[in-house]
């Protein structure tokens, strides 16, 4: 009867280090962290990966790819886009979706170009703050009213496509711009040979990356997509962040549609920027950034938009297809990363 | 999508806690216009279809004659095609971007299959294109089914990507150009009619209630919206969770298929570039006006057809009233906006 055993302390007392298992350096489980490791940098940076890869056979097998020029205006062409994705990537890693973009940067272009005549200033401030404002009532739609993000930025691709061909009569003007004026310089002029969007573009990511990734604010945004309950038991405040991240994306989309306009000095269609959310979100999941929110790279969505530009260039360029080509080509490398982004990171999480 | 979540998580937590007997008759008070609220979001769309309905006969000129009837019934039957599909789809709690691109691209197949020999066609008959124009739309969902279900891609991204590709498919295959299709059979697709309705308003009408019956009567339809309410549950319920989903996105390409050839009938030409645009939002619209929730679990067939004639009268409407195309696009964002948040207003207190 008294032969029960004393069950050893599983606690260990008070004072003394517990001990962690160190990480095993062979078997099986140290073969799964490599692979959680590697899948990880791929993901985080295979979109880079690839754009140095497609560059160099590029330069390699084209020979009007690798030129000055060419690359010059690729980056030219892309940098409109770029601008928007970046924006999206902060609404992408809150866990939201923005449909909106590319008629709200329809809004910025036509403003931009009819607020010319009252001076560069306006020209530029005006597109901006209607942009943010646009950004602003979806974001308080989405984060004050929980409606879902997909809903209420479609309802906005529609609604705002509709103000913009209102504000046209009806897609019938094309207004542009005056004279010329000290802002069309933004898009027309360059600097070391680069244009000058080119450069904004830079700009913008350069604090976009600082802000995801060296401010509280966009250590907020992360954890909101990651899970958005476990945020605001945190004390995060979720529903600011959320409508902060809309108006971001109401800002880049505004900036891009005022470059836009001072590069082409107006007399752009109503339609301009049809399509545009898709290939901003495109660019924005090729980077390696998650639709589900939480994880995200701002510099791989600018080398998701810079491969998307470059792989249409070269489709141009070296195999002289024509656009019908390029939508294909484009969905299924879509297609491709998407596919291998589930994979591996189905991988991870299982190994 | 997640902040639903947050919303009623916030909302749950200005009300007391429920009981294990649930509603207390003094907790009731606590929670204002739950009739009303409940009411509107069952029949919501019907109220506001018969609104509609009522105003056009009141106020609008010319309404109540055949003529507008039949037009309306004519230029329902592509968008209400790709809706039933889309309702399926989003009852699993997905979402699929490529209907308008399947559209474009059975389009393209039948005419390919069907223009003379001089149109760089094959010359065969419209009975062979058809079918093989319907046949693409089953391979282009299968595909969307099976990178969905096999290779676990979100829905929204899988299908965007046939978005983008899928037109640019079809414009190869007719080689970028518009083609048109002189073919008898075509317009008797067009203009037939049995006891005065269209034939394409049969075909869609019969297309509805075998839809209907599939997903309300069948253990195909209980699995469906099982996956759309709890995917894993589904899983260890033993449901076979790839099958359904790859049959799920496959209807909804054999719809849009339809949709795509009846649209080219109409148009009398197979036009890739045109064909089937923008019809994606179309259809997520008139199914969540509709009372289908995009979170899946869910499947509302009646809802989703008052919601396509609604959306569809609300334009005939605005138009009759000489309201440009504009505000009426507008509007039309406003009230996915409205219809979405009655839903959530009454799912919330209910």
């Amino acid at each position: 009867m008294t032969a029960v055993p004393t069950v050893p302390p599983t606690v260990p007392p008070t004072g003394q280090p517990v001990h962690l298992i160190p990480a095993a350096e062979h078997g099986s489980s140290a073969r799964a962290a490599r692979a959680r490791a590697l899948t990880s940098l791929i993901s985080r940076n295979g979109a880079v990966a690839v754009l140095i890869l497609v560059m160099i056979v590029g330069s390699a097998t084209v020979p009007t790819f690798g030129t000055a020029d060419n690359l010059r205006n690729t980056a030219l062409a892309a940098s409109f886009l770029a601008i928007i994705a970046a924006g999206m990537t902060f609404v992408i890693i809150s866990g939201g979706i923005d449909l909106s973009v590319g008629s709200v940067y329809a809004l910025a272009v036509i403003l931009s170009a009819e607020m010319s005549k009252y001076g560069s200033v306006a020209a530029i401030v005006v597109p901006i703050l209607a942009c943010v404002l646009v950004g602003l009532v979806q974001g308080f739609v989405i984060a004050r009213l929980g409606l879902p993000p997909f809903i209420v930025t479609l309802a906005g691709l529609t609604g705002i496509r509709g103000l913009v061909f209102f504000i046209t009569n009806e897609g019938n003007d094309h207004p542009s711009v005056p004279g010329s004026q000290f802002f069309e310089t933004l898009g027309t002029g360059s600097l070391l040979t680069i244009g000058n969007p080119v450069w904004i573009t830079l700009i913008v990511f350069a604090v976009g990356w600082w802000v995801l990734n060296r401010t509280a604010f966009g250590q907020a945004v992360q954890a909101v997509g990651g899970n958005d309950t476990a945020a605001g038991l945190m004390g995060l405040p979720v529903r600011r962040v959320k409508m902060t991240v809309y108006a971001i994306s109401g800002f880049t989309v505004g900036v891009s549609g005022v470059l836009s306009t001072a590069l082409s000095g107006g007399g752009q269609e109503a339609r301009v920027g049809n399509a545009y959310e898709l290939s901003a979100i495109a660019a924005v999941v090729i980077g390696g950034t998650l639709l589900a929110g939480g994880v995200g790279s701002i510099v791989g969505t600018l080398a998701g938009i810079t491969l998307l530009y470059v792989i249409q260039n070269l489709i141009v360029q070296g195999f002289n297809l024509n656009s019908y080509v390029q939508q294909v080509v484009s969905g299924f490398f879509l297609l491709i990363v998407v596919v291998l982004q589930a994979v591996l990171s189905r991988r991870s999480a299982s190994g | 999508m997640s902040s639903v979540s947050t919303a009623a998580t916030n909302e749950s937590a200005d009300v007391p806690p429920d009981g294990p007997s649930g509603e207390r008759p003094d907790q009731r008070r606590l929670r204002p216009g739950q009739g009303w609220a409940r009411f509107l979001r069952e029949h919501g769309v019907y109220v506001a279809l018969g609104l509609l309905v009522l105003y056009n006969v009141l106020f609008t000129a010319h309404f109540n004659n055949v003529a507008t009837i039949q037009l309306l019934f004519a230029q329902l039957p592509p968008v209400l095609l790709v809706s039933l599909g889309m309702a399926m789809v989003i009852g699993t709690g997905g979402i699929d971007l490529s209907v308008g691109a399947t559209m474009a691209i059975a389009s393209a197949v039948m005419a390919k299959l069907v223009a003379p020999a001089s149109a760089n066609g094959l010359a065969q008959p419209i009975f062979l294109a058809i079918t093989l124009g319907i046949g693409a739309g089953l391979v282009v969902g299968v595909f969307n089914g099976v990178v969905v279900a096999v290779a676990k891609v979100q829905p929204i991204v899988a299908t965007l990507s046939l978005l983008v590709a899928g037109r640019g498919i079809a414009l190869v295959i007719t080689g970028g150009a518009l083609v048109e299709l002189f073919v008898p059979f075509l317009k008797v697709i067009r203009q037939g009619q049995l006891f005065g309705i269209p034939y394409v308003m049969w075909v869609a009408a019969i297309l509805t209630v075998a839809v209907a019956v599939v997903v309300r009567r069948t253990t195909f339809g209980y699995r469906l919206v099982a996956i759309g309410g709890n995917l894993r549950a589904s899983v260890l319920a033993g449901i076979p969770v790839r099958r359904t989903l790859i049959t799920v996105y496959a209807i909804s390409g054999v719809l849009a298929a339809i949709a795509g050839e009846i649209a080219t009938a109409r148009l009398r030409a197979s036009d890739p570039s045109y064909i089937g645009l923008l019809v994606e939002l179309a259809a997520i619209t008139a199914v969540v006006v509709g009372g289908t929730p995009l979170s899946g679990g869910r499947v509302r067939i009646v809802g989703t057809v008052a919601g396509v004639v609604l959306m569809q009268m609300l334009a005939t409407t605005l138009v009759a009233h000489n309201i440009p195309n504009s505000v009426s696009q507008i509007v039309e964002g406003v009230i996915i906006v409205a219809a979405v948040y009655i839903q959530r207003v009454a799912r919330s207190s209910a």
